[in-house]
């Protein structure tokens, strides 16, 4: 069957603009989350927040693009031109129907809509701006990216929480064996305003710690949630044949997916974890021992790390495969979260390093080998990204390194 | 293995007018209107002061005073139609493996209208800048994420399988159907429960219509607001509503004696990568969309015995859609009919879709067109068949349905009668 | 009531606040007779532009003020015109 390979990293990431920055951020363990900055949260129980620093959009996109873009829909753009770059792919030299674009989103441009919210309620209807109609909603990065690179190939949109950067990238692998040689995937968010802020809030999953080192501590037995944060990655993914083609071999082959939805609450039943895993790796006719790291979902709950681990344990035998979280330098980034879990994974094949997760003592009951303190160096050549969204999704890809053409 | 061809099993559709399956087509069939002013909230302030509003009772459907409370009415109408399409398909999930029962629902603005009205009241009334989370309600993180409407649906028919959210503006409805339907044929479900909801009348979205004049102000006539194709309209009419769909395996369907309304035979997507909002008039992505999901279905455009339009009542997009279906069916694009059913239930946003899809499937089962309602004075740049006025017994084996929004997505779906078609 | 009049750099100004500027234009060139398409501005950037002078000015435009085909200049005579004092009949 056809494969679908990543050729191309787009990353916007609190620990970094670009793979490079990112990556040894990653590696070494430096972490990005701090006090907000982006408003005043002293009045908020949760105040601390993985930011991008240092963003200037008008330094990469046309200033007719500034007005009516949310942030997230800024990284997004810059992030794909990054992808494409890195893939060596010029859009103008393909035909347009046969590239297309598949984004995940959470929350949408949750800022650009809050300050229009504002001005309706504040001012009146008339200052709405003529951008709101789809500044903010959830299609608007896809759209953007398709504009700006002419790609008029399928499309998509998914909504599934933080799950949805995982979704995103299944439907591309499906898009590619349906016949588009190039999908511009993956995901990137940002919802840090108050009104964002307040509804993150609402969640009850946010840690109100003000101590950067030890507010976001998945595994940890002093875990109480964790931290939000903004960005995420666009990849590049393409037909392997096609790539090949051109001479490319790519970080790694997207070779196995698998999703399920957690029983109702109250059921009894098992959660929907095991089986998303089982799934992807079956899809990747791989057997739990030929897995040789997993970037966790590491919620930073003790209930729900609980649940992860245990699935972890069922499927792989307790402490049988490294799992690590490079998330706890970044907090947790919505539908960008797993995009760039899978952009570190694929960085952690082709260079054989499993990145740390930091600030955590892994609490032994959960029985899983938790890579903390240094990187770790191993021969790698097969990762397992998990992803988790609010309300029981569950999604799981199995990448596989790239050979050398 | 032979390829997995899927079938609408099952509908529930909760549409302005028409609430409950047999009173959305009764509306059609009938060619009665449902747009009127807007009664959710005071629209004086507004350019366009119409929509098409559901008169919806969550209470009768079922929904507990919990669901109420913690659902935005977009998730309360998904589930409402869930139940409607569930019960009429006769099928029993608990009979099944869960996790082979999937979910996908189509929303292009999510829990929007929910909140706007919790923004205005955790900033006192749009007063404070940062907004106070003591006022908060506590599922405002099922608002802000609208993924909330897949989990309520998948818990709604007991589903664990692959589920999520669709969202591409206005193309959500076919898109989730779409995205439902590969699931079932690639053997990631054997069962979907897919449609769309969206209940976008608040006043943020309105003032957002307004701003770039969208929607029509023709506020002193609402009833005849809507007038796709017809020479004098001069907007779109806002509208709410949801429909969701049992989809199945064709020959696991015949084995437990279903009742199947109609096959999914072809679907595509494509993008225009032109604008935003706006649309090149040559409607060169949709005709490309349209030529991709007829060529799925294996149907050449004479086939196609019915065009379910987008249809939505601005000028850009009637041009636009005219020369798609030109573009795409050639010389058959004269004599096919073509309807908009928005010039009845408005234009839903991303639930839309999915309505017009139900509306597709009951034209092939009961082998009538429903009719483009307020059409009587002709645009010269849009001259094919948009079946005025009334409803049409025609022989409808097989049905074109389209979508076209923002962001440039221009959506195809091709449904078709299975027995007829296998003949 | 009397107003400033409504000046090209008040239109330059609102342009760049509500719709950004094209780089390979030179707004602080000779624009007036340059028809908005061939600044960069299209229909969505022309409403913008045209609701945050409404807002502004207290004034009501008409669409054909405010097309992609119509020029600075003309938009300024049109929001001139809404400004002067209206003619007695």
């Amino acid at each position: 069957m056809t494969e679908a390979v990543v050729t191309g990293l787009g990353v916007v990431s609190p620990t970094g603009l670009g793979t490079r920055e990112f990556w040894s951020a990653t590696v070494e363990g430096r972490s990005a989350i701090g006090p907000v900055t982006r408003f005043d949260a002293d009045g908020y129980p949760a105040r601390l927040a993985g930011e991008i620093a240092g963003f200037v959009a008008e330094d990469h996109l046309p200033g007719r693009l500034i007005p009516q873009t949310d942030r997230m829909t800024r990284l997004a753009l810059v992030a794909a031109d990054w992808a494409l770059d890195d893939a060596g792919i010029d859009p103008s030299q393909h035909a347009a129907f046969d590239m297309g674009v598949v984004t995940a989103s959470t929350s949408g441009g949750f800022e650009f809509g809050q300050n229009e919210l504002r001005k309706l309620w504040s001012q009146g209807g008339q200052y709405v701006s003529a951008y709101q109609s789809f500044a903010w909603f959830y299609a608007v990065n896809s759209g953007q990216i398709s504009i700006r690179n002419g790609m008029k190939g399928p499309s998509g949109v998914i909504v599934s929480d933080q799950a949805g950067g995982l979704d995103a990238l299944a439907h591309t692998r499906r898009l590619i064996r349906k016949g588009t040689p190039v999908i511009v995937s993956g995901g990137v968010d940002a919802a840090l305003c108050p009104w964002g802020w307040v509804a993150q809030l609402a969640s009850d999953r946010l840690s109100t710690s003000d101590d950067p080192g030890g507010a976001y501590l998945p595994f940890d037995a002093a875990a109480t949630g964790h931290v939000p944060g903004e960005g995420g990655a666009i990849l590049l993914v393409e037909d392997a044949a096609s790539a090949r083609a051109r001479g490319v071999a790519g970080y790694g082959v997207i070779a196995g997916y698998g999703a399920s939805f957690d029983p109702r609450p109250g059921s009894g039943r098992e959660p929907g974890l095991r089986h998303a895993i089982e799934s992807a790796l079956h899809d990747a006719r791989l057997t739990a021992d030929q897995v040789d790291v997993v970037f966790a979902d590491a919620a930073g709950l003790p209930e729900l790390d609980r649940v992860e681990a245990d699935a972890l344990a069922a499927v792989f035998g307790p402490g049988a495969v490294p799992v690590t979280a490079p998330k706890t330098t970044t907090g947790r980034l919505g539908s960008g979260a797993a995009p760039l879990d899978l952009a570190g994974a694929l960085l952690a094949l082709r260079h054989g390093v499993i990145p740390p997760t930091v600030h955590v003592r892994p609490d032994p009951a959960y029985r899983i080998d938790l890579v903390t303190g240094a990187a770790r160096e191993i021969p790698l050549r097969t990762a397992l990204v998990v992803a988790r969204g609010y309300g029981g999704f569950n999604s799981a890809v199995v990448v596989r390194k790239a050979e050398p053409s | 293995m032979s390829e997995r061809r899927v079938v609408i099993t099952g509908i529930g559709v909760l549409a302005p007018g028409g609430v409950g399956v047999k009173n959305f087509w009764d509306l059609l069939a009938e060619g009665r209107t449902a747009t009127r002013g807007i009664t959710f909230f005071d629209p004086a302030p507004f350019r366009s002061r119409i929509a098409a509003e559901i008169d919806f009772c969550p209470e009768a459907h079922g929904l507990g005073p919990q669901e109420v409370r913690r659902m935005d009415r977009a998730a309360q109408l998904a589930v409402a139609a869930t139940r409607e399409a569930l019960a009429d398909s006769g099928l029993d999930i608990g009979a099944l493996d869960p996790h082979r029962v999937g979910v996908t629902v189509g929303s292009a603005v999510g829990a929007t209208t929910g909140l706007d009205a919790e923004y205005r009241v955790v900033s006192d009334g749009g007063r404070l800048a940062e907004v106070d989370h003591r006022y908060a309600v506590p599922h405002l993180y099922d608002y802000l994420v609208p993924s909330s409407f897949a989990a309520e649906v998948a818990w709604a028919a007991g589903a664990e399988g692959p589920s999520a959210v669709v969202s591409t503006g206005c193309t959500s409805g076919i898109d989730s159907v779409g995205h439902a339907v590969e699931l079932i044929r690639e053997g990631s479900a054997d069962v979907m429960v897919a449609g769309s909801s969206d209940a976008p009348i608040s006043p943020i979205t309105v003032a957002c219509f307004d701003a770039i004049k969208a929607t029509t102000p023709r506020n002193d006539d609402p009833e005849h607001a809507s007038r796709p194709f017809d020479g004098t309209r001069n907007g779109f009419v806002l509208g709410e509503g949801a429909a969701i769909f049992v989809l199945e395996e064709l020959s696991s369907a015949r084995r437990r004696g279903a009742v199947i309304y109609a096959e999914i035979a072809g679907y595509a997507s494509r993008c225009n990568a032109f604008h935003m909002t706006g649309l090149r008039p040559d409607g060169a992505e949709m005709a490309e969309a349209i030529r991709v999901a007829l060529d799925e279905a294996r149907l050449h455009p004479t086939a196609v015995d019915y065009v379910n339009a987008h249809g939505s009542g601005t000028k850009q997009n009637d041009r636009h859609e005219t020369a798609a279906f030109k573009r795409s069916l050639g010389e058959h694009a004269r004599r096919v009919p073509v309807s908009s059913i928005k010039s009845m239930v408005g234009h839903s946003l991303g639930a839309i879709g999915s309505i017009e899809i139900a509306a597709s499937a009951l034209a092939i089962r009961h082998d009538v067109v429903p009719p483009t309602a307020n059409l009587h004075t002709p645009d010269p740049e849009c001259d094919l068949d948009y079946v005025p006025l009334t409803a049409r017994e025609h022989r409808t084996d097989t049905v074109l349905t389209v979508g076209s929004g923002f962001g440039g997505f221009q959506s195809a779906m091709v449904l078709a009668e299975p027995e007829r078609r296998a003949a | 009531m009397s107003h400033t009049p409504f000046r090209v750099d008040d239109l330059r100004r609102i342009l760049r606040e509500g719709a950004g500027a094209d780089e390979t234009v030179d707004l602080e060139g000779e624009i007036l007779d340059t028809d908005f398409d061939a600044l960069g501005y299209e229909s969505l950037a022309l409403l913008e532009t045209g609701s945050r002078i409404e807002r502004e000015y207290g004034i009501s435009l008409g669409d054909e003020a405010l097309a992609p085909h119509t020029t600075p200049r003309a938009l300024i005579d049109a929001v001139n015109g809404e400004l002067a004092p209206a003619p007695r009949t």
